[in-house]
C-alpha cells in the first residue's frame, strides 16, 4: 500500500526553508534543481535521516516525531547514488536484507528475490552468490533497486540513483524502473531533467532551500520561471 | 634441555594468550566506544599511546611497586603485556569502524537497521580485518616484550636467554631465542593469513 507523505512548513536550519509539499499516495514526484538546493534534505526528512528544525513531516497523516523511526524506515526503500551495497555480502544476501530484519522465514525470501531480480534482469542463479565488487556500476545498482523493493514498500526514496552511470545505462535502468513504479509513492531526487520528466509524473524544483516551482511533468517546461526555462535549456531535452 | 625449552616455550605462549587475550576482550569494546565518542576517544588514545611509549624494562619497573598486579613474577608480566596490546587493539578498532564507508552505514540505517544490528551485522565485519591487523601487532610485539618479562621474574623462554647471558653460555641463549623468534614468526604468518581471509567480496 502506498503511503501519503505531507511535508508541513518543514524548515532544516539553514539549509531548507519553509517546506509545504503534499504528495498523494502512490504519486511518483521528482525534486528537481541545483546542487545544495536542499533536495536531498527534503528526501531525508522522509525516513528520518535528517530531522526539522521547525515543522512536521507526516507520512499517512501521522506525524515522523510520533512514528516508530525503524518500523517505518523497513518499509520504505532508499535507493543511492553508489548503491550503498554491503561488501562483505553476496548479491542474495544484499537483497535479502530487509526480509531478515523483518523476519521473514528462507521460504518466503528466496521466491521474492526471484521475483525482483526477474524483473531487474538479474537472474538470481547468475548474480546470487556473487560479491558487489565483481558487478558492474549498472548490476550494482540495478541490486540496490533489487533491495529497495523486494518488501513491497510504501514509499520508495531514491537520490541521484543512477547520477554515476553512463548515458546508455543509465536509459535502460530509468526503463527497467519504470515497470516497477506502481503500487509505491515515490520522492526522486535528481538534477537532470530529462530523467525527472522519464521516472515522475510530478516535479517540485527546489532553489535556496525553498521550492519555487511544483507541476505536472507534461506542463512543467511551459513555466516562464527564468531558472525552469534555463534547466530546459541544459536539459538538451527530446521535441 | 629439551624439556626445559619446551616448558618456557609453552610458558611464554601462555602469558601471550592471557595477555593478548585480555586486551582483546577489553579492547574491541573501548575501541568502539573510541569511535562512538571521538573526542574522549582520542583522549583515551592518548593516554594508551603514552604507555605504550614507557621503555618495556621501565614499566615491568614502574609495575613491581604496586600493590596487588604488581610484585616480582609472571601476573606482573602479564599486567605488563595487557597495557601494551591495549593500543593496536583499540587503536585498529576505532580506525575499522570509522573506516566503513559513510554510505554503507547510510544505506544500512535507512533500512531499519538498529544500532546494535549495524554494529554486528555492517561495522565489525567490515572493521575486522583492521581489528585482526591490530590483534596480529599486539601478538608479536607481546612476544617480543615477554622475553623481557624473565627480568622481572616472568617466566618463559627469556629465562633462558637471560640465564644463558649471564653464564657466556651462547647454546643456553639461542635455546630461548631461537623459540621466541620462531613464534613471533608464526604467529605474524598465522594471524596475516587470518587477516587476508577476512576480506570478501
Amino acid at each position: 500500500m502506498p503511503s501519503s507523505v505531507d511535508f508541513r512548513s518543514v524548515s532544516v536550519e539553514p539549509i531548507l526553508h519553509d517546506i509545504n509539499l503534499q504528495i498523494r499516495a502512490g504519486e511518483a514526484v521528482a525534486f528537481v534543481g541545483r546542487s545544495g538546493a536542499g533536495k536531498t534534505t527534503t528526501l531525508r526528512l522522509v525516513n528520518g535521516l535528517a530531522r526539522p528544525t521547525a515543522g512536521e513531516v507526516l507520512v499517512d497523516d501521522v506525524g515522523l516525531s510520533k512514528t516508530d523511526l525503524i518500523a517505518l524506515r523497513r518499509r520504505t526503500g532508499y535507493i543511492i547514488q553508489g548503491s550503498g551495497l554491503f561488501p562483505h555480502r553476496t548479491v542474495y544476501q544484499n537483497v535479502a536484507t530487509v526480509p531478515r530484519l523483518l523476519e521473514w522465514t528462507d521460504a518466503q525470501i528466496r521466491p521474492a528475490a526471484e521475483e525482483i531480480m526477474g524483473k531487474l534482469d538479474l537472474p538470481l542463479a547468475r548474480f546470487g552468490d556473487r560479491y558487489p565488487r565483481s558487478l558492474s556500476g549498472g548490476e550494482q545498482q540495478r541490486v540496490g533497486i533489487a533491495r529497495a523493493m523486494i518488501a513491497k514498500p510504501s514509499i520508495l526514496l531514491c537520490d541521484e540513483p543512477f547520477g554515476a552511470l553512463d548515458p546508455i545505462v543509465r536509459r535502460d535502468l530509468q526503463d527497467a524502473f519504470r515497470v516497477l513504479r506502481s503500487g509505491v509513492t515515490i520522492l526522486f531526487v535528481t538534477h537532470d531533467l530529462a530523467e525527472a520528466m522519464r521516472v515522475a509524473e510530478r516535479i517540485v524544483l527546489f532553489e535556496g532551500g525553498r521550492t519555487v516551482a511544483d507541476s505536472s511533468a507534461a506542463t512543467f517546461t511551459k513555466q516562464p520561471l527564468p531558472l525552469v526555462q534555463r534547466l530546459v535549456a541544459a536539459a538538451s531535452l527530446p521535441a | 634441555m629439551i624439556d626445559e625449552v619446551l616448558r618456557a616455550t609453552g610458558e611464554h605462549i601462555l602469558i601471550v594468550v592471557i595477555a593478548v587475550g585480555v586486551a582483546i576482550i577489553a579492547g574491541i569494546p573501548l575501541g568502539i566506544w573510541c569511535a562512538r565518542n571521538l573526542r574522549a576517544g582520542r583522549v583515551a588514545l592518548r593516554i594508551i599511546d603514552a604507555i605504550q611509549t614507557i621503555p618495556s624494562l621501565a614499566l615491568f619497573g614502574f609495575l613491581i611497586p604496586v600493590p596487588l598486579i604488581g610484585g616480582i613474577g609472571m601476573r606482573t608480566a602479564i599486567v605488563a603485556l595487557i597495557l601494551y596490546s591495549l593500543l593496536p587493539i583499540v587503536r585498529n578498532t576505532l580506525t575499522g569502524i570509522r573506516g566503513v564507508d559513510p554510505i554503507v552505514i547510510d544505506a544500512g540505517v535507512a533500512m531499519g537497521f538498529t544500532p546494535r544490528q549495524l554494529l554486528r551485522e555492517v561495522e565489525l565485519p567490515l572493521a575486522m580485518p583492521t581489528i585482526v591487523a591490530g590483534i596480529r601487532i599486539a601478538t608479536v610485539v607481546g612476544i617480543g616484550v615477554a622475553t623481557i618479562a624473565a627480568a622481572i621474574g616472568g617466566g618463559g623462554l627469556g629465562t633462558l636467554i637471560f640465564r644463558g647471558v649471564s653464564m657466556v653460555d651462547s647454546r643456553l641463549i639461542l635455546a630461548g631465542a631461537l623459540p621466541a623468534a620462531a613464534l613471533a614468526l608464526v604467529a605474524d604468518v598465522v594471524l596475516s593469513f587470518v587477516e587476508r581471509r577476512l576480506v570478501k567480496g
